[in-house]
């Protein structure tokens, strides 16, 4: 399973694939964290336009990804978001920490 | 009464749990199920395969199974660990509780087994393993 991941200026867009559970969501921390370390990334972006099923192991991720972005004054958001993703974002209540760029 | 049952084993790797949830919905298309029932049970499996991956072997070697059972459009989803087992299966169900903060455990895993299925259980003993069963009727399709 890939990721894209692609940076402009503070902001890293990361583009998700078909499937978000715990396997993929320990390699996306990594890459993720990668770049936070190199420094000028404050926002986030993850879209889901590819993305079908997540489960709370990426919840999970991207509430560890808010606490670091959170830190350095940055947010999360999220975009392409499909009916399947919807409900677990709701149902989790992450929409209290991220913001959808396409309701936005 | 109709009945169909099914039952996998494999080795507690994060490789697998995309498999597990798959193979899963794939057995069940038989009852024509729709897209959000077999999106609610690829994220329970999901949840429950996770569990004894990351907290019943702790991320060590072990086996899990899964185990289908379908009478008419009622269907039982049983997955078997023999990992370390639940001190406290009420904690552990709390919603938001994780024994793993450090792993990014979002504590939503037992949360989204009750709100997708009918019913769980939990049974777990110290040292020996844990068994989740869930229940789920299938709704006719019209």
């Amino acid at each position: 399973m890939e990721i894209k991941l692609e940076k402009t200026g503070n902001t890293l867009k990361v583009l998700l694939g078909q499937e978000v559970d715990h396997h993929v969501a320990t390699q996306v921390k990594e890459q993720i964290g990668n770049q936070i370390q190199c420094g000028k990334t404050k926002h986030i972006i993850f879209d889901f336009s590819h993305t079908t099923f997540m489960d709370s192991s990426g919840i999970g991720m991207i509430m560890g990804r808010y606490q670091e972005v959170n830190r350095l004054g940055g947010k999360i958001y999220v975009t392409g978001i499909g009916k399947e993703i919807n409900r677990i974002l709701e149902l989790s209540g992450l929409y209290k920490i991220v913001t959808n760029l396409d309701k936005a | 009464m109709y009945t169909n049952e099914m039952k996998i084993e494999f080795d507690s790797k994060s490789e697998n749990e995309g498999f597990a949830r798959t193979t899963v919905a794939v057995f069940l298309t038989q009852l024509d199920p729709t897209l959000e029932e077999l999106a609610d049970i690829k994220t329970v499996v999901s949840e429950a395969v996770t569990n004894s991956i990351i907290h019943g072997y702790e991320n060590k070697e072990g086996k899990v199974v899964v185990e289908v059972r379908i009478e008419d459009r009622d269907i039982t989803i049983k997955i078997t660990d023999y990992g370390v087992g639940i001190e406290d299966i009420s904690k552990a169900r709390e919603p938001l509780y994780t024994s793993k903060p450090e792993l990014e455990r979002s504590g939503m895993g037992f949360a989204f087994m009750e709100a997708f299925m009918d019913e769980l259980d939990v049974q777990s003993s110290v040292g020996a393993g844990t068994v989740v069963t869930m229940k789920k009727h299938m709704e006719q399709r019209k």
